[in-house]
C-alpha cells in the first residue's frame, strides 16, 4: 500500500463499555456506572440536535421530555419531512410473540453474523436489548402496526432471518414511527422544551476548550449564517448514500454535517461499507434523478429469476419454466430469495455481467409474483404489497400483477460514519452522533428492518442516558459568538459560501454531483479493484479541482438559494469519496456490502480476511495536502465465533 | 397574469425523441415583492420523466443561462415525505391523485401547455416562486396531535389489544403525509382533512382516548387561529389527496368535537 494515500496512527479503542461483566449485563451495569443529571440542574443544560429523523427526533423529544434544553435543527420545513419516513418494510424486535425461537441472544447473534463480524458485539447486543422497549413505546404513541384478528401485533419475516420477528405498519413502517416521534417532538416543541429551527443547516462544528459547544448553521430561507451554542451537540444527519448521486435517499439526504464535523476532528469509521438494496426500480435516462426502493419484503413471496440464455428479449411472460432460472433459490437452497442484502444484489449484478440482465441496457432482473398470485390469490396478494405494486405501475408505467417487474440493485444505507465509543460519543469531546450518522451497530452489512431499530435505540434509550455522563461535569463555561473559536468558524463558513458563489465557471452542481456519483458506482459500487479504486482517487482529484475552478452558481447567499445549497453538499461529497476509496482500497478483503474482486472464495463468494482486517478503520482528517490517518480499532468476539457466512 | 417573460431551453439535438412543452410558472423573488407568471419553453421531455425531473431539466438550464432557477421544495421524490406540492393546471399535485414528485410526464402530450403554480392559502406564504411554508401544520400538531407518553413509561405493546378494523382504519387516516394539497384544492383554504386525520388516527386507538376530548378542542382552535378557512363539506381535499384520505375522518372530528363540546372541553387559549 502506497503510503501517500494514508498513513497509520496509534490504535483506537471503546473504553466505555463494561467488559467485566458478561455481555447481557454490560449495558444496565454502564447505565449504573455513568453519573446522572439531577432534574433540577437539566434546565441549566442546553443540547444541539442536528436532524429530525427516527433518531434526532427521538432523541430530541425524549431529552425535552427529561428537562434539558434542546435546540432542534433541520433543514426541511417540518421534521416530519426527515428521510425515515420513507422507510418500508419494518422493525425488528426480540418479542419473540411468534414463539419461533426468537430472543435477545438470536437477534444479537444474527447482527454480529448478518454484519459479516465487523460490527462490535457490545452495541449489538445492547440493540437487540432495547428493541423491545421500543415496540412498546411506539405502540403507546399510536404507532398503527400490523394487527392479527385477535387483535395482538403481526409479524413477518425479514430478508436474511428465520424467525418472525419484524413489526410493520403496511409497507410505510419508517413513515408511523417517524410521525411517533415526531408527534412526541412537537408536543415538546409546545412544551416550551425544544426551540425548533426549520429550513436550517449545519455548516460547522464550534469547538471550545476541546469540547464540542456549537454549531455554525444557515438560515435557508433568510441566508443568514448564525452561530448557536450549547453543552453538547448531538448528530443525527443520516447517511451519505447521495455521494453516488443516484440512490434512494432524498434529493437533500447530505453528508456535510458529519463531513465537517470529521473536519474538525472527528473519527470518520468504515466510510467504504455502503449497502447496495437490491429490490430497486431500474435506472430508465440520463435525467434520472434518484432511486426508488421497494420494501424487500416483496422478496418474501416474489421470485427473482433471468433467463438462462444471454440476450433473450421474450416478453417474460412467454418463457417457459425450463428456460429460467431462479438464481437466487438454486445457489442458496436454504435461504433462496431472502438471502441479505449483499448477497442478493452481488448476484443480480452477477447475472447482469453474464448478459442475462432484462430491460434498457441489460441492467434488472425479474421480480415475479405470478407464483405468488396463483397460491394466495390477488387480493391476498394485494393487502400484502398493494401499495408498493401501486408505487411500481405509477413510476414504470407497467403493471406488476400482469407481468414480472423489473429490479435491479441501487445504494440504500451507509453503514459507515463517524466514530463512537459505546456512549455513542465521537472523538470529540461533547459531540454525539446516532443513527444511520455512526458506525457503530451493522459492521459490513445491516439486516433488513434494522435501521429502524437502531435509529429509535439509539434516540430514545442510549443517548438520553449515556449523555448525562457527560452533561454531569456541565454546564460548561458560558460562551457566545465573541468567542475566538466561534468567529473563526463562522468566517470559515461565510468564505466558503462567497467562494463557491464568485467562481463562475461553466458547470452546475448536479453536474459535479453525476459525475462523481457515476464514478463511486463504477469503482466503489458493488465490486471493488485495486486498480479501479486507484483510478477513481485520481479521477475524484481532479474532479475537485475542477469544482473549485469551475463551478457554476446563481443568485446570492443572504436568500433563499437551493443550488448554493446544493454546491456546498457536493463539495462535501467529493472529499468524501476520496476517503471511501481509500478505505475500500486499504481493506484488502471481501466483508458485507465491501467485496474485492481480488478476495473471494472459488465459488465467487465473498473471502474475509479476519487475521489481517478484523478492525473497525477510523480515519483522521489531516489538513490540506496531508493524507488522512488510519486508526484501528480491534474487534473482539467472545460470544459469536468468527465463521463464513453461509446462505446455502 | 400574464406571460411577460419570454426564454428558450432544452436540448435541440434530440428534439424528435421527446415532448415539447410549453411552462408558464409562478415566479416570485421573496414574499415582500409581487409574483407574476413566466414563460418558458422544455424540448426533448421524456415521457419516463417525473414532472420534478421536468423542473429540473429546465433548472440546469436556466442556471448555464445565468437565470435564476425555479425554486421548488422536493426531498424524497418517492411520493412519502410530503415536501413537494404544486398547483399544476390549476390541481393540486396535477391531474392524477398522487403527489407531484410521482407525476410522471406520460400524463402530458407534445405541445402541451402546463401552468404552476404554488400552493395558494395565506396560512402558507409563499417563500420563493413555487416554495411556501407549511409550518402552521406543525403548530396544529403542537396543539394536540400526539398522545402523551414520554419515553420510558410505556406499558408492555401486547397489554392492550386494538381490533384489526380499529388499526387498519387509524394507519389508513394515519398516512396522511402533511403536503397541504387539502388546503390548496379547497375554495376555503380549510385544513379540516389534514387535522381530521390526525384527530381520527388517534382518536379510534385506546391509547388515544384519555386525551381525545382536549386533542379535537385545541387541533381546530389552533387551525382557526392560522387562519384556515371554514369546511363546507365540498369535497375537494379528499378528491386531491395524494394518500386517499377519506371525508369520513371529516364526519369523525365533527362527532368528536360535538362531543368533547358537550362534555365541556375547552380549547386552550
Amino acid at each position: 500500500m502506497p503510503l501517500d494515500l494514508f498513513s497509520v496512527g496509534d490504535p483506537i479503542a471503546d473504553t466505555k463499555a463494561p467488559t467485566d461483566v458478561p455481555i447481557g449485563e454490560r449495558w444496565s451495569e454502564r447505565q449504573f456506572r455513568g453519573r446522572l443529571v439531577n432534574p433540577a440542574n437539566r434546565r441549566k443544560l442546553t443540547i444541539i440536535v442536528v436532524g429530525t429523523g427516527l433518531a434526532g427526533g427521538s432523541a430530541a423529544a425524549t431529552l425535552g421530555e427529561a428537562g434539558y434544553k434542546v435546540k432542534s435543527f433541520w433543514y426541511q420545513d417540518s421534521p416530519r419531512r426527515a428521510h425515515s419516513v420513507a422507510a418500508q418494510g419494518g422493525i425488528n424486535a426480540a418479542k419473540n410473540y411468534r414463539n419461533d425461537g426468537d430472543s435477545v441472544h438470536r437477534l444479537f447473534y444474527d447482527t454480529v453474523k448478518g454484519g459479516d463480524f465487523r460490527a462490535r458485539e457490545n452495541n449489538v447486543h445492547r440493540l437487540a436489548e432495547v428493541s423491545v422497549n421500543i415496540i412498546d413505546q411506539c405502540v403507546a404513541q399510536g404507532v398503527p402496526f400490523a394487527r392479527e384478528y385477535g387483535g395482538l401485533l403481526d409479524n413477518r419475516s425479514f430478508g436474511g432471518t428465520q424467525v418472525s420477528r419484524t413489526f410493520y405498519a403496511r409497507g410505510q413502517t419508517g413513515q408511523q414511527l417517524l410521525y411517533g416521534a415526531y408527534q412526541a417532538l412537537e408536543r415538546q416543541i409546545a412544551a416550551g422544551n425544544v426551540e425548533q429551527n426549520a429550513r436550517t443547516e449545519m455548516l460547522d462544528l464550534i469547538i471550545v476548550d476541546g469540547r464540542a459547544r456549537g454549531i455554525v448553521a444557515r438560515d435557508l430561507v433568510t441566508g443568514e449564517i448564525s452561530t448557536h451554542f450549547a453543552d453538547a451537540v448531538v448528530i443525527a444527519s443520516g447517511g451519505y448514500s447521495n455521494v453516488f448521486y443516484l440512490s434512494t435517499n432524498a434529493k437533500g439526504s447530505n453528508t456535510t454535517a458529519i463531513w465537517r464535523a470529521h473536519k474538525r476532528g472527528a473519527y470518520f469509521a468504515n466510510p467504504c461499507y455502503t449497502q447496495i438494496h437490491p429490490t430497486c426500480i431500474p435506472v430508465k435516462g440520463d435525467y434520472q434523478s434518484k432511486l426508488t426502493l421497494m420494501s424487500e419484503s416483496l422478496r418474501n413471496d416474489g421470485r427473482v429469476w433471468v433467463p438462462k440464455e444471454r440476450g433473450d428479449t421474450r416478453d417474460p411472460r412467454e418463457i417457459p419454466e425450463s428456460e429460467r432460472d431462479y438464481y437466487l433459490e438454486r445457489i442458496y437452497p436454504s435461504f433462496g430469495n431472502l438471502v441479505p442484502r449483499d448477497i442478493a444484489s452481488r448476484q443480480a449484478k452477477n447475472v447482469c455481467d453474464e448478459g442475462r440482465g432484462v430491460g434498457p441496457g441489460g441492467l434488472g432482473v425479474y421480480l415475479d409474483f405470478a407464483e405468488a398470485i396463483e397460491r394466495m390469490g390477488r387480493p391476498a396478494v394485494e393487502a400484502k404489497y398493494g401499495n408498493l405494486f401501486d408505487m411500481y405501475a405509477q413510476i414504470t408505467g407497467e403493471d406488476p400483477y400482469a407481468t414480472p417487474m423489473r429490479i435491479y440493485p441501487a445504494v440504500h444505507y451507509t453503514m459507515g460514519g463517524l466514530w463512537v465509543d459505546y456512549d455513542l460519543q465521537s472523538t470529540i469531546p461533547g459531540m454525539f452522533v446516532i443513527g444511520e450518522a455512526n458506525f457503530s451497530d451493522h459492521g459490513a452489512n445491516r439486516l433488513g428492518a434494522s435501521a429502524l431499530m437502531q435509529g429509535l435505540a439509539d434516540g430514545y434509550f442510549v443517548l438520553p442516558s449515556t449523555i448525562s455522563s457527560y452533561l454531569a461535569d456541565g454546564p460548561f463555561e458560558k460562551v457566545d459568538e465573541s468567542h475566538p473559536a466561534a468567529v473563526e468558524a463562522m468566517q470559515g463558513v461565510q468564505e466558503q459560501v462567497q467562494k463557491l458563489l464568485s467562481i463562475n465557471g461553466t458547470r452546475t452542481p448536479a453536474s459535479f454531483h453525476r459525475e462523481v456519483g457515476q464514478l463511486m458506482w463504477d469503482y466503489c459500487g458493488m465490486e471493488r479493484t485495486d486498480e479501479g479504486l486507484r483510478k477513481a482517487i485520481d479521477r475524484i482529484q481532479e474532479i475537485r479541482k475542477e469544482f473549485w475552478s469551475n463551478l457554476k452558481v446563481t443568485g446570492d447567499w443572504h436568500s433563499f438559494n437551493q443550488t448554493l445549497e446544493h454546491a456546498g453538499r457536493v463539495a462535501d461529497f467529493i472529499e468524501l469519496a476520496e476517503l471511501m476509496c481509500i478505505d475500500a482500497l486499504h481493506r484488502r478483503e471481501s466483508c458485507g456490502g465491501h467485496f474485492r474482486a481480488e478476495s473471494q472464495t472459488p465459488e465467487g463468494e465473498a473471502l474475509r480476511d479476519d487475521e489481517n482486517f478484523a478492525y473497525v478503520a477510523a480515519w483522521e482528517w489531516t489538513p490540506e495536502g496531508q493524507p488522512p490517518v488510519l486508526h484501528k480499532e480491534d474487534l473482539v468476539y467472545e460470544y459469536v465465533h468468527l465463521a463464513q457466512r453461509s446462505y446455502k | 397574469m400574464t406571460a411577460s417573460m419570454q426564454s428558450s431551453v432544452g436540448n435541440p439535438a434530440d428534439e424528435k425523441l421527446g415532448m415539447n412543452l410549453t411552462l408558464r410558472i409562478w415566479r416570485q423573488k421573496d414574499p415582500s415583492v409581487k409574483g407574476k407568471m413566466v414563460t418558458y419553453k422544455v424540448t426533448d421531455i421524456s415521457p419516463d420523466m417525473s414532472f420534478l425531473e421536468m423542473l429540473d431539466v429546465l433548472n440546469e438550464q436556466l442556471i448555464m443561462q445565468g437565470d435564476d432557477p425555479v425554486a421548488f421544495d422536493h426531498d424524497c421524490r418517492e411520493g412519502i415525505c410530503g415536501m413537494c406540492g404544486l398547483m399544476i393546471n390549476g390541481q393540486a399535485h396535477g391531474p392524477q391523485q398522487t403527489t407531484t414528485c410521482q407525476l410522471h410526464m406520460r400524463s402530458f402530450k407534445d405541445g402541451d401547455s402546463i401552468d404552476i403554480e404554488p400552493w395558494r392559502a395565506s396560512p402558507f406564504p409563499v417563500i420563493k416562486d413555487l416554495a411556501v411554508d407549511r409550518r402552521a401544520f406543525d403548530r396544529i400538531i403542537q396543539a394536540g396531535g400526539y398522545i402523551s407518553v414520554p419515553t420510558g413509561t410505556a406499558p408492555e405493546a401486547h397489554a392492550t389489544p386494538v381490533p384489526k378494523a380499529d388499526a387498519d382504519a387509524a394507519f389508513d387516516a394515519a398516512t396522511c403525509i402533511g403536503c397541504g394539497a387539502c388546503v390548496a384544492a379547497c375554495p376555503n383554504a380549510s385544513s379540516m382533512l389534514f387535522t381530521a386525520a390526525k384527530v381520527t388516527h388517534l382518536g379510534l386507538l385506546p391509547q388515544g382516548q384519555p386525551e381525545r376530548d382536549d386533542r379535537v378542542v385545541n387541533m381546530v382552535a389552533q387551525q382557526d387561529r392560522e387562519g384556515f378557512g371554514g369546511c363546507t363539506n365540498i369535497g375537494e381535499c379528499s378528491a386531491a389527496c395524494p394518500k386517499g384520505i377519506s371525508m369520513e375522518t371529516i364526519s369523525r372530528l365533527n362527532h368528536d368535537l360535538l362531543g368533547a363540546l358537550r362534555a365541556g372541553a375547552r380549547p386552550k387559549s
